[in-house]
């Protein structure tokens, strides 16, 4: 066993924290970002390819950077620490990794190099009112008509799915509204006709939008993956994003309590700082104590992320979003809290990253999800 | 990075469960899956079973009987004991005066107690608390006065294990009072509780077990060559000692082995026509158990795998092995008083033994009758070893940097 980043890992990740962290060092910019059409500085985004961070999950024979879920992870901690807006996760850790596993060999020779210079960015369109978590919960349908398909239907609260130039689509082309078979993937062009979308702004100063498919037509060539079996594809790829959302949400999650330290150190009452009173100092402890094990359970999920063995798999990624989740709340509000009045302010860091970490909270499943999926695969225990 | 197990880890391990199931008696072990606590004879059987393979004192340098392991080998043994409900070495004689003699002590000391601690020949316990020096320690009034060849100790000990058991004390008494900081009085003193002017008192805890006593030493004599150290520096050796206590603080094993009980003993535990398991609500309280106690063994795994990396320099995690191993120890404790439900109500007094297979009047559910007790018992988790609130005090200080 051993935790240590290899030296190439440890350049990306002393790269990547050079970018991202000088790029948002100060929060001004990052607002004059958000408020842009895209809701992100497309010059850095550029930067990020040139780094070869849009092609992170792709192998180096089909012209990727070869990353797996540690490389991952250490861009996403990097994402999380500076709050960037890019779309990352929802371009290469989702879009990526869904065209990585389930695209064909001719599919991938088309698209990788678009994703990776930067020209091509994808969103999963596939959450629907109805389905809230439940990953395998898609009524949009698509029916075979000549020598494609035509798709219909309503996606909600697709993450950057207004700035996104191809959708991935989940559809329904056999089964129940709810059956984990009969699932279909879609590449769909942004301007395809019949497909609208409105773009808004998220919590936590990202993007989103509804996606609407009225006789969107599609050829057969769209289709990612084979007919039917989408929902298997859409749970790996779920996991490496619950996998990478955690990593994201610890660079998050160390930022905040380090940005509260620091506070407790030099802010001043009753004549000393804060930092003084032990009943700040406990508390601060007890943040520690959050962020460390929410550490432990990043490098789990990163670890399991790729398990072969499906029901240890479910178990081990479910309870890594559970902690992630639980320490996230914990250690967001107790930051909120030591910082007093200055921390309520939009002007300040520590509301930001408390409304990304609240926000990464509900993304792929809260904790009561996660804890009916531990549930139903037996436990963590023999993970 | 690469978090599994290396397949030297996963052999080793094999041969330690090997080895704790095949060679220590299924029914101790079983005693003590059943949440019951061995007895001092059968914790000195397994040691000395231990001893004759050469497991009982692994964390000793290898000249004293020790194995050069890896951290990583260390730790696989230590939760190896612990999930098969194996009593583990007496700590007091394998993590705490042990080293100590092996690291301060003369070599006469060395070669006339160590081969005895490993194969309890004596059995020791530890003479630091007192009324007045809990979570201070150093604020502790038992003197030591020079007298010749001897010194002669006056004072008072508490909260000391198993004295009633023990043939030998290490006590931390203090030498010289007009020292300029309370630390630096203070001498490791080896003493034969056999000794003219001792007295044990028990104390009965919560769980009318008597785990805990008084220890009154009234002009006590002792050899001065049963001086550990230098005089005055008695401090360095219990630093030195707590250091090493720290080995399986988080008590994995422990939890892990509870819960799987937990787990087990749920499915027979009759509910509204079917059984607690079929609970969602109790399911879902183990599983919460279960992912902070995964979290907490990634933790420990990643304060191991570093510690060499580290060249000896603590990991600041692992200062939250303790806080978190001994409140999901605790949870753990809950969750079984919960389980067992009205039939932990019975009192069995564990002094009074049984004939065999009466277990009558717990309606058949033999585990039932210890889960109160062993809940009321460990509340202590978070007290001893340092409170958690000064555990939080150390975390503040020295990796916080308050």
């Amino acid at each position: 066993m051993d935790f240590e980043f290899s030296d190439e890992q440890r350049l990306l990740r002393d790269s990547v924290d050079r970018l991202i962290g000088q790029a948002y060092d100060d929060l001004g910019h990052r607002k004059k970002m958000q408020a842009t059409e895209l809701g992100f500085s497309e010059e850095l985004w550029g930067k990020y390819a040139e780094l070869g961070l849009l092609a992170l999950p792709f192998s180096e024979e089909e012209g990727g950077f070869g990353g797996g879920t540690v490389e991952t992870m250490i861009v996403m901690e990097a994402v999380g620490r500076g709050l960037a807006l890019e779309p990352f996760f929802a371009s290469i850790i989702l879009g990526g990794n869904l065209v990585r596993l389930g695209a064909s060999a001719e599919q991938r020779a088309e698209l990788i190099p678009q994703i990776a210079d930067g020209s091509l960015r994808l969103a999963f369109a596939h959450t629907e009112p109805q389905a809230r978590y439940d990953l395998n919960n898609v009524k949009t349908f698509a029916q075979r008509s000549g020598n494609g398909w035509v798709l219909e239907g309503d996606k909600s609260v697709v993450v950057h799915g207004d700035s996104a130039t191809k959708l991935i689509v989940s559809a329904r082309t056999s089964g129940n509204y709810n059956d984990s078979a009969g699932i279909t993937l879609f590449l769909v062009d942004a301007g395809a006709p019949g497909l609208s979308r409105r773009g808004f702004p998220t919590q936590d100063g990202q993007r989103g939008a509804p996606v609407s498919l009225a006789r969107v037509e599609v050829p057969e060539s769209a289709v990612i993956g084979t007919v039917d079996r989408g929902g298997a594809l859409i749970d790996r790829v779920g996991d490496i994003a619950i996998a990478a959302l955690s990593a994201e949400a610890v660079g998050a999650m160390a930022a905040l309590h380090a940005l509260t330290m620091e506070y407790l150190k030099t802010r001043k009452q009753f004549g000393v700082t804060i930092g003084s009173f032990q009943v700040l100092q406990h508390r601060a402890v007890d943040m520690f104590t959050a962020l460390e094990q929410a550490r432990s359970m990043e490098y789990f999920a990163a670890m399991m992320a790729t398990a072969e063995d499906a029901r240890e798999r479910r178990a081990a990624i479910s309870g890594a979003k559970v902690q992630i989740n639980n320490s996230a709340r914990f250690i967001g509000q107790s930051a909120i809290q030591m910082h007093g009045g200055i921390g309520m302010t939009m002007e300040y860091r520590a509301g930001h990253y408390f409304k990304r970490l609240t926000m990464i909270e509900s993304t792929f499943g809260d904790a009561d999800h996660h804890m009916r999926l531990i549930d139903r695969a037996g436990g963590l225990l023999e993970a | 990075m690469d978090l599994r197990y290396t397949a030297e880890e996963v052999a080793f391990r094999e041969e330690m469960r090997t080895f704790f199931r095949e060679k220590i008696p299924a029914d101790i072990r079983r005693k003590g899956a059943e949440g019951h606590h061995a007895t001092p004879e059968e914790m000195i059987q397994c040691q000395r079973i231990m001893n004759q393979h050469g497991l009982a004192t692994p964390n000793w340098p290898v000249e004293w009987g020790g194995k050069d392991w890896s951290p990583m080998q260390r730790y696989i043994y230590t939760e190896e004991i612990l999930a098969h409900d194996v009593p583990a070495p007496l700590p007091f004689n394998v993590h705490m005066v042990g080293p100590v003699i092996a690291f301060f002590g003369t070599e006469a000391q060395k070669k006339h107690f160590l081969p005895r601690i490993a194969n309890i020949d004596d059995w020791w316990c530890q003479g630091f608390s007192e009324p007045g020096a809990g979570s201070d320690l150093a604020n502790l009034k038992t003197r030591a006065v020079r007298d010749g060849d001897h010194y002669i100790i006056n004072g008072q000990k508490t909260w000391t294990t198993l004295a009633q058991v023990a043939d030998w004390c290490f006590v931390l008494a203090r030498t010289n009072p007009e020292a300029a900081k309370p630390q630096q009085g203070i001498s490791f003193i080896l003493v034969d509780m056999k000794s003219p002017g001792i007295t044990v008192r028990p104390i009965q805890l919560v769980d009318g077990g008597h785990e805990v006593n008084e220890v009154f030493f009234d002009d006590v004599r002792v050899p001065v060559e049963n001086l550990v150290g230098e005089e005055n520096r008695g401090w360095d050796c219990a630093k030195f000692l707590l250091a090493n206590e720290r080995s399986g603080i988080a008590r994995v094993g422990t939890s892990k082995a509870r819960l799987r009980r937990i787990r087990e003993l749920a499915r027979t535990v009759q509910l509204n026509g079917g059984t607690m398991w079929d609970s969602e609500q109790f399911r879902h309280k183990v599983a919460a158990v279960e992912i902070e106690l995964k979290a907490l063994e990634m933790t420990q795994l990643r304060v191991i795998a570093n510690e060499r990396a580290r060249g000896g320099m603590p990991d600041p995690a692992s200062s939250i092995l303790k806080i978190k191993g001994s409140e999901i120890q605790q949870r753990t404790s809950e969750l079984t008083l919960e389980l067992a439900g009205p039939f932990a109500l019975p009192f069995r007094d564990p002094e009074e033994e049984l004939p065999e297979g009466t277990n009558d009047f717990t309606l058949g559910f033999g585990w039932a009758d210890a889960a109160a007790p062993t809940y009321f018992n460990n509340r202590k988790v978070t007290i001893y070893g340092g409170s958690n609130e000064i555990q939080r005090n150390i975390i503040a200080k020295l990796v916080l940097g308050f």
